[in-house]
Order: structure tokens, then C-alpha cells, then sequence
């Protein structure tokens, strides 16, 4: 469904991404993981159109993301930011319905109201925070919200970007459950970037490891403990000493 | 040193300079092409009218009537220095209506509101609310400067409008009270004394001036840095950019209105 090759993105001479190939299939789950700064997140962001690549393509369904209909695009997708990224000034329920309020999405308020609080509620809120204030929340809500939002108008394609940084591991656990039942009951297609190896095993279907700026290994995440590879093996076991060089 | 090194520091700093008059400019034309195409929000363009109008009622009011009985109280003491003090109305109402009510209304606008648009816009740009526009299949440009500048180059005019008429009144009440003057004969002479002109390049200026001022608060929000350092470099820059620009625009507008 998502196919991306020799992806390149530089930032002045910070060569981020240099030839990404990369491909994920219908209703798959794929966790990028990698280390700080190895472009995981630009990684998305170049498919979404966030960042221009300087090279490469990428195609959703066969055709080329590259000059578009840009909000017809986008309209296919749903996205969880890493900090939430909820809009400060709208209440939970008008974030979540945010694109249901507008666009070529937009229903009537009740309507849209009505779905933002089922949204919620398959989120495990309830409606009594629906007329909050994000900043009214605690962080392990905000990105319950930031999941329901993302969710709000079925999307086809979800991407997760670093879903449980900044959470306690209970609060972690119950957004990683989320995010796999929700995605296998709308049969969506899911990239997540995370350095969460917790996160890695409750979410994917096949890992796909980024590393300067290439991807280094992909495989099942069943495979992901018995691979030879040391870049890979050194990840996930949080070793200091390998072949990723750790600044102390 | 080479010689030539003073002349490359030179050319650099006008060539920086002429790139950003450039982005500026695209940022402006764009902004106002978007106010032309639909989608339009109407929501948020209330919530700027309320932001920028309504709310900066107060701030107007009162810059405007302390600065027009100080200008009466001026032109008195001057004027007597060579026996014209009678021409406190005339010169108050032209003082007001021509230069100081839109200059200083601008300058209240692009204090209040450039920098409150700045923090706003750089603030949802660090932390990811614009991407996440975008993500929603909404055009920053559509949904948060187009409602906002439509909303400054309509309200700031009448905000002038309301600045000159306090203005002209903190005039009379100093001089129809310490200064002694008719009432009447004061209203009479301002009235008589202002032309259609004059009101209308004050009018002609507060539309000048609510545009730069949205538009810088805009421009520099959109283009802020990261974290806290970023928000707050895009916030006092905003403001410099704005204050600077409406004191050329004025200077420009002056001599469009009123140099024959």
C-alpha cells in the first residue's frame, strides 16, 4: 500500500535520510525504530508532505503523493503527535471533530459532536471531558484525545509518532492496547516510530530498523529477537558498547 | 583583511536583506490570495474581529485621549510663543486625524495584537499544532492568517476612526476646561477646519496598518524557531518589523495624501 524508495531528505549539510526503501503492506502494522536523530520522524513527515524530500518517491495505493490534491491526500490519513499537539484554544471535543467541523468532511455540530464523544468514549474517556480545555488534562488524556482525533474520520492509513514518550509504564501499556485494538477493528494501515521496544512488541506486525539515514534491518517482529544482526541486537538490548556510536 | 572585504559584508547584508523583503512579499500575496478562495472560516474570523477590535478598544481609548490633551495643552503654549493660541482645534483635529490617531493607533496594534499573533502562531508551530493542521487537511494559511488578516485590515480602520474622534475629544476637554475655550466655538472650528481628505487617507492608514501588523505577527509565527528562545525571538521581532513598517508605510501614505 505504502511504497517508498530511495527516500533523501538533508537538512544544510545534516544528511537525515539518504536512500530510504521502504514498504508497507494493507492493514500492516510497521514500528520504525531507531535511535534519537536518525530521522524517524522526518521519515513521516516526507510522507505526509510535512517536509519535501530533495529525492525519492512515494507511492499510497500506486499513485505518487508528489503534486496531488494535497487535502484529498491527507484526508485518507490520521496522525498521533508525539507531544499531542492538541489545539490549545478549541475544547477536547471540537479537537477531536476538528475535521469533521470543517472541510469537505464537515457534518452538522451535533452530528460531529456526537462522533467526537463515541471517539472518545473508544478511547476510554468520558463525555464529562469532552468540554475541557487540553491544557485541563494530564498527559496520559491529552494523547488518548491526540488518538481519538486521529481516528475521528476512519482513517485508512494511522501514524503513530513516539505514542508513549513521557507516560508511566501502566499509562504506556494502556495507549500501546489501544492503539493495537483500534487499529485491527478498522483494519487500518499503521506506521509507528518509537524507541519503546515495549511499545514495539504490543504494536507491530514487522519492524523496520533506521539507521544512518537507511533502513538497516526489517523483518517480523517474531524475528526481531533472534536476529544476527549487532546494530539491531544492540538496540534492543540497550547495550552502551556496539556499532552505534552513543555519545557520554 | 582584503579591501574588498567591507564591500562583501556590505553586498551580503543587502542581498540578505532583499531576500527577506522577498519572502515578506510572497507571504503577503499568498495570505491575500487566500482570502479570495474558499474554504473560509468564519469562526475564527469572528474571533479575530473580537481579538482585534472589540478587545483593543480600551487600549486605543486611552492612548488616544491622553495624546490629544497633550497635544492641546502643547499647541497652546506653543501657539502663544507667537500670539496663535486659538488654533488649538484646527491643529488638534489635523494633529489627530492626519498623523498621531493612525500612527499611534498602529503602534498599539502592532504591540497588542502583532505580538499576541506571533506567540500564538509560534507557539502552535513547536509544538507540532500546524503540522497537525496540515495533517487535518486544513491550510495553515487559510485558517489562521487569512481570518486574521481580513479581520485587521477591516477593524483596524475603524479603530483609527474611534481613535480620532477620542482624541479630538481629549483636545476639547482640556481645552474647552483649563484652557478656557468655547465649547461651541471649538466644535465649530473642527468640524469646519477637518476635509474629506483627511479623514479619508486616517482611514486609508488604519487599513494600511492593520495589514502589516496581521501580517507581520503572521510572517514571523509561521517562520518561528524551536522552543521557548524561538517563540520569544518571533514575538520581538514581529513587533520591531510591524512598528518599523507602519512608520515607513505612514511616511509613504503622507505623501501619497497630501504632497501636492
Amino acid at each position: 500500500m505504502i511504497r517508498i524508495r530511495n527516500l533523501s531528505k538533508s537538512f544544510g549539510a545534516n544528511a537525515v535520510l539518504r536512500g530510504v526503501d521502504l514498504d508497507v503492506a494493507r492493514g500492516q502494522s510497521l514500528v520504525v525504530i531507531g535511535g534519537s536523530g536518525t530521522g524517524k520522524s522526518v521519515l513521516l513527515k516526507s510522507i505526509l508532505g510535512l517536509v519535501p524530500p530533495d529525492a525519492g518517491q512515494i507511492t499510497v495505493d500506486g499513485q505518487d503523493t508528489q503534486g496531488r490534491n494535497h487535502e484529498a491526500f491527507l484526508s485518507r490519513f490520521g496522525m498521533l503527535f508525539q507531544g499531542g499537539a492538541l489545539f490549545d484554544s478549541l475544547p477536547v471535543w471540537q479537537n477531536v471533530a476538528f475535521r469533521l467541523l470543517r472541510g469537505s468532511l464537515r457534518r452538522p455540530q451535533a452530528e460531529a459532536r456526537a462522533l467526537a464523544l463515541d471517539k472518545l468514549r473508544r478511547v476510554g474517556l468520558g463525555p464529562e471531558v469532552a468540554d475541557r480545555l487540553p491544557a485541563e488534562l494530564s498527559g496520559g488524556m491529552q494523547k488518548r484525545v491526540g488518538l481519538a482525533r486521529a481516528i475521528a474520520a476512519d482513517p485508512k492509513v494511522i501514524f503513530f509518532d513516539e505514542p508513549t514518550t513521557g507516560l508511566d509504564p501502566i499509562m504506556a501499556g494502556v495507549i500501546n492496547a489501544l492503539i493495537r485494538e483500534i487499529t485491527t477493528e478498522m483494519g487500518a494501515t499503521t506506521i509507528t516510530i518509537t524507541h519503546d521496544m515495549a511499545s514495539v512488541r504490543a504494536i507491530a506486525d514487522r519492524v523496520a530498523m533506521l539507521h544512518d539515514g537507511r533502513i538497516r534491518w526489517t523483518g517480523p517482529v517474531g524475528d526481531l529477537d533472534s536476529t544476527d544482526d549487532p546494530y539491531v541486537r544492540q538496540f534492543i538490548h540497550g547495550h552502551p558498547h556496539g556499532p552505534i556510536e552513543a555519545l557520554r | 583583511m582584503s579591501p574588498a572585504a567591507p564591500l562583501a559584508l556590505i553586498g551580503r547584508a543587502v542581498l540578505a536583506g532583499l531576500a527577506a523583503v522577498g519572502r515578506v512579499t510572497l507571504f503577503a500575496l499568498q495570505a491575500l490570495s487566500h482570502l479570495l478562495r474558499p474554504p473560509f472560516y468564519g469562526r475564527e474570523f469572528a474571533g479575530a474581529l473580537l481579538q482585534i477590535g472589540w478587545l483593543s478598544l480600551p487600549v486605543v481609548g486611552m492612548t488616544a485621549v491622553f495624546t490629544g490633551g497633550a497635544l492641546a495643552l502643547q499647541i497652546y503654549s506653543g501657539g502663544a510663543r507667537f500670539s496663535a493660541e486659538a488654533v488649538v482645534p484646527q491643529i488638534v483635529a489635523i494633529g489627530m486625524v492626519r498623523e498621531l490617531g493612525p500612527v499611534l493607533v498602529g503602534l498599539m496594534i502592532a504591540a497588542r495584537v502583532t505580538s499576541s499573533i506571533a506567540a500564538e502562531i509560534a507557539t502552535m508551530k513547536v509544538t507540532e499544532q500546524i503540522d497537525a493542521l496540515v495533517t487535518l487537511s486544513t491550510h495553515p494559511m487559510k485558517y489562521l492568517v487569512a481570518p486574521r488578516l481580513l479581520a485587521a485590515l477591516l477593524v483596524v480602520p475603524a479603530l483609527v476612526a474611534v481613535g480620532d474622534v477620542i482624541g479630538i475629544a481629549g483636545g476639547y476637554a482640556v481645552a474647552t476646561g483649563p484652557l478656557g475655550f468655547n465649547a461651541a466655538g471649538y466644535l465649530k472650528n473642527t468640524l469646519d477646519f477637518l476635509e474629506p481628505l483627511d479623514v479619508l487617507s486616517s482611514l486609508a492608514k488604519g487599513c494600511a496598518f492593520g495589514g502589516i501588523a496581521a501580517l507581520m505577527g503572521c510572517y514571523y509565527g509561521m517562520g518561528s524557531g524551536r522552543g521557548a528562545q524561538g517563540v520569544g525571538r518571533a514575538t520581538k521581532g514581529s513587533v520591531e518589523a510591524a512598528a518599523i513598517l507602519i512608520l515607513a508605510a505612514n511616511f509613504l501614505l503622507t505623501g501619497v495624501f497630501f504632497s501636492a
